[in-house]
């Protein structure tokens, strides 16, 4: 491997329907398809040098994925973007694309903004559970997988919150944003769960429907909690 | 007034069910063409779930060749899971095309293309989602024209009263004759309705449409005959012939899927038909004579659609690959291109006897060693003779030796349970074969962690082959001969680790036989069955017997035919089968004289190689085997370097 570049790419549209395996399968094929001088591994059974780090779960969209190719020969990362977008199936777009020399992504990724939009929910209501759910301490909630039965520290995981409201042009049903800056735990605290611990332990009527999308998600940075940028301090 | 999309009330609803991705379509090379520009428009229907039917040939060629036309609009369809099914039903939505998320409905065809009959179900299930009525008797001019095709539709009776048309054969050229004719029959204001437009499809000979056939039965209840009910309508309908395949290199650019498929690669078909003549193969029968494509527009092909697709496999594709008459030149030719780029070769289907290692050295030199698989079929050398199967054991052990010798560690041996003259020793003998397959490839490597599995299903007589009029094996009977073979072969203590049995049981056969040689009778045992909730009978986790059985018995209850009369029940020569009004091309003679062969094990040679054994298509359909070596010559070979470098920035 002679370069080495990390990608920030965003899940939009109807691919945020589309698992992380759907993902990694489409974006090796775009590679293939753009010509991308991409590094192979030794060993028996060769395979692409993409490393991946903290996929959003299936259904949620995201601006804020980040992914590293190992290169075998060197190129302009500007290039990058345009291309491999041009290729990939459309939703799925390269936002950026930087030079690295060390470190991976993986390790700076700390913690996520979470954008929750709640459908026929208001921002009264909404505000009202989160003071309520902030008050309510360390909560958990149970998420089923395919080890049984997981234990989500919702509570601990959530650092900061930020409440708005969209009205659809007047006429449609109203819908609460709310924002969280999540610490990346073991297991991972999704948005849904977040909507879980608020339905279950703060009396927030459930909503008609709901979206997500991660903002960003990068190091945790101080007072006030945010989220930095997982390229900075690359070359 | 244009017709608009769904995705906005389908959305929704995606959370909520299984792999919604499928449902969601913009795969990269999709066509979604402008609605309103199109005089036509196509919606192609492959009544199965998307990771079947998305990487289906026949749907990828007629998707291409259809959007090429300026004028014509095709779409992709497929089943919908039932999680996916309670919800439209729930919310009202009607089934939708993938591409553009529009009603089915509104579309001028609905071509359905029938590689299975297990897809009947689905088939009934898609049309009452769609909204569209089950019956073809009950649709009116705005409803679409329900159009079937694929080897399945060389027995539509079955389904006769739910479809409008059926065409047999190769479906590139019918299916732009037909957008002509729909496109003639709209601009001049749909004259004489959907009868007549019916009545100009069938006057070329080219389109079957059952509703101008009239079948009636003896009291005995076989069918006494088949015959027009209106003029102007051939008495049989052909089945259609491609020749010249170097001049349709379809597909271009297969549909990329996002979801997960059953097969992800490059697949170019190398040639179309087969005459080897094993008797018991419909696809081999049907779609005869040979027609090659040459090495060279193969290899364009390959190369065009790797650079479209990006897949790192590439598949070649026939009924049995080795045939081809320049595959030495094209496997070593495609090797050395994509050398060092990855990109894997295979050759999904072989027989043992053209199968060759330098071929297979070739094939694996770029990317994994895939599974060798071969598919003997009978287990022994004398139920081989019956079916025209041509290998002998020697053959087949040769063969496994050379492939263990050169590093594969895993063969793949197809077999069938139920030929007719089948014996328990038959059976048996399939045991043994495995065991000296493995004997010899430990010797052979000289290591002991060889391994060889053993695939075996119920045979089901299928329309248009020598064995049309067999008797299928009873569900009872095939469940205790593959329980036999599993004992024997977990019997040996040596061997029994080695070997991998993988079968099917009886009963889902008895539902294919039934549907593959049943005539309009049948109909309304699917109706019941889909009424009753079947679906995805392809599909073990949907699969249920007793559905079939409790139609069958509600339905016939006061009839003497019933699931056994269909299947089980041999027929004589002078029987009015329910296809006989349609036309392979295979003379009813020939195919006769053939399975009387077959009873004396009598072998028939391969007429590319033989002399012609007079089977009739040729002459029947002014076609002839088309087969190389060509003349053409491969382009240079194409250097494949990286585009984007340093250098080209900026």
């Amino acid at each position: 491997m002679v370069q080495k570049l990390r990608v920030r790419y965003a899940k939009t549209g109807r691919m945020r329907f589309a698992s992380h395996r759907d993902f990694q399968r489409a974006l090796e094929r775009a590679v293939r398809r753009s010509g991308l001088p991409i590094a192979f591994s030794g060993g028996f059974s060769p395979h692409p040098r993409i490393a991946y780090a903290n996929a959003a779960p299936t259904g949620a969209a995201s601006e804020a994925e980040y992914v590293e190719l190992g290169l075998r020969e060197e190129i302009d990362p500007s290039v990058v973007p345009a291309t491999l977008t041009e290729a990939l199936p459309v939703g799925f777009e390269i936002r950026e694309c930087v030079h690295v020399t060390s470190g991976s992504v993986a390790d700076r990724l700390e913690a996520s903004v979470w954008q929750l939009e709640l459908q026929e929910c208001t921002e009264a209501e909404l505000r009202d559970a989160v003071d309520r759910l902030d008050k309510a301490g360390d909560v958990t909630v149970d998420r089923l997988a395919k080890s049984g039965v997981k234990q989500v520290p919702v509570g601990a995981a959530m650092l900061s919150s930020e409440i708005a409201s969209a009205e659809s042009d007047g006429s449609g049903p109203v819908c609460a944003i709310l924002r969280v800056v999540v610490r990346h735990e073991t297991p991972s605290v999704r948005p849904e769960d977040v909507l879980t611990a608020l339905v279950e332990h703060a009396d927030l009527a459930a909503p008609a429907a709901a979206g997500y999308t991660r903002l960003a998600q990068g190091p945790l940075l101080g007072e006030p909690v945010t989220v930095g940028d997982p390229f900075s301090e690359s070359e | 007034m244009s017709v608009t999309s769904l995705y906005p009330v389908l959305e929704p609803l995606l959370a909520r069910v299984r792999k919604p991705i499928q449902y969601v379509g913009g795969e990269v090379n999709s066509v979604s063409k402008d609605w309103d520009d199109a005089a036509v428009r196509w919606a192609l229907l492959y009544p199965d779930a998307y990771e079947v039917g998305s990487p289906n040939q026949g749907m990828q060629i007629l998707y291409e060749v259809l959007n090429e036309q300026p004028d014509v609009l095709a779409e992709r369809s497929y089943s919908v899971w039932p999680d996916m099914e309670s919800e439209l039903r729930e919310h009202n939505i009607p089934a939708f095309s993938l591409d553009s998320h529009r009603p089915l409905a509104e579309f001028d065809l609905l071509g359905v293309s029938l590689a299975t009959e297990l897809g009947y179900t689905n088939l009934l299930n898609t049309l009452d989602l769609a909204g569209i009525p089950l019956r073809s008797a009950d649709r009116d001019i705005d409803d679409p024209l329900v159009l079937v095709g694929g080897h399945a539709a060389f027995n539509p009776e079955p389904i006769a009263p739910f479809i409008d048309a059926a065409v047999l054969g190769d479906g590139e050229e019918p299916v732009l004759r037909v957008s002509e004719l729909v496109a003639d029959w709209k601009r001049q204001g749909r004259p004489d309705g959907r009868d007549g437009l019916l009545r100009t499809l069938a006057a070329t000979g080219q389109v079957y449409v059952p509703a101008f056939y009239d079948v009636e039965y003896r009291p005995d209840g076989q069918i006494d005959q088949i015959r027009p009910n209106t003029p102007g309508v051939p008495w049989q309908v052909s089945k259609h012939t491609l020749m010249d395949l170097d001049e349709w290199p379809y597909p271009k650019q297969p549909v990329v899927p996002v979801a997960e498929t059953i097969h992800e690669r490059m697949s170019v078909e190398i040639f179309r038909g087969c005459t080897r003549g094993c008797r018991f193969c419909q696809a081999g029968m049907i779609t005869r004579p040979v027609r090659e494509r040459s090495a060279a527009t193969v290899a364009d092909m390959v190369d065009c659609g790797i650079k479209r697709t990006g897949f790192d496999e590439v598949g070649m594709l026939s009924l049995s690959s080795a045939d081809h008459s320049e595959i030495g030149g094209l496997a070593k030719g495609l090797a050395d291109r994509y050398e060092g780029t990855r990109t894997s070769l295979s050759l999904p289907s072989t027989r043992v006897d053209a199968f060759n290692i330098e071929l297979a050295d070739e094939l694996s030199r770029n990317g994994r060693r895939s599974g060798l698989t071969f598919a003997p079929e009978g287990g022994s050398e004398r139920l081989r003779r019956v079916i025209n199967k041509g290998v002998s054991e020697e053959d087949l052990i040769r063969t496994v030796a050379a492939a263990y010798g050169s590093g594969w560690r895993h063969v793949k041996l197809y077999f069938m349970c139920g030929l007719p003259t089948e014996r328990d020793e038959d059976v048996m003998q399939i045991a043994r074969l495995a065991r000296e397959v493995i004997r010899t490839g430990r010797e052979v490597s000289g290591r002991r962690d060889i391994r060889c599995t053993v695939s075996i299903g119920g045979f089901v007589p299928k329309p248009h082959t020598p064995f049309q009029w067999a008797g299928q094996l009873d569900p009872a009977e095939t469940d205790r001969r593959l329980q036999m073979l599993r004992d024997e072969i977990r019997s040996d203590r040596d061997y029994g680790r080695a070997i991998g049995m993988r079968y099917h049981e009886g009963e889902p056969g008895m539902v294919e036989g039934l549907l593959a040689r049943g005539d309009r009778r049948v109909a309304d045992v699917i109706e019941r069955v889909w009424r009753d909730g079947g679906r995805f009978d392809g599909w073990s986790e949907y699969f249920s017997f007793e559905r079939w059985q409790t139609a069958a018995e509600a339905v016939w209850q006061d009839q003497l035919i019933d699931l056994e009369w269909f299947t089980t029940r041999e027929r004589d020569f002078d029987e009015v089968l329910p296809w006989s009004h349609l036309d392979s091309g295979l003379d009813a003679d020939w195919l006769w004289q053939d399975w009387q062969d077959s009873l004396s094990e009598d072998e028939v040679g391969d007429c590319r190689w033989t002399p012609c054994s007079q089977c009739g298509v040729c002459d029947q359909m002014d076609t002839h085997i088309q087969v190389g070596p060509s003349d053409k010559v491969w382009l240079p070979t194409i250097e494949v370097r990286p585009t984007v470098t340093a250098e080209s920035s900026g």
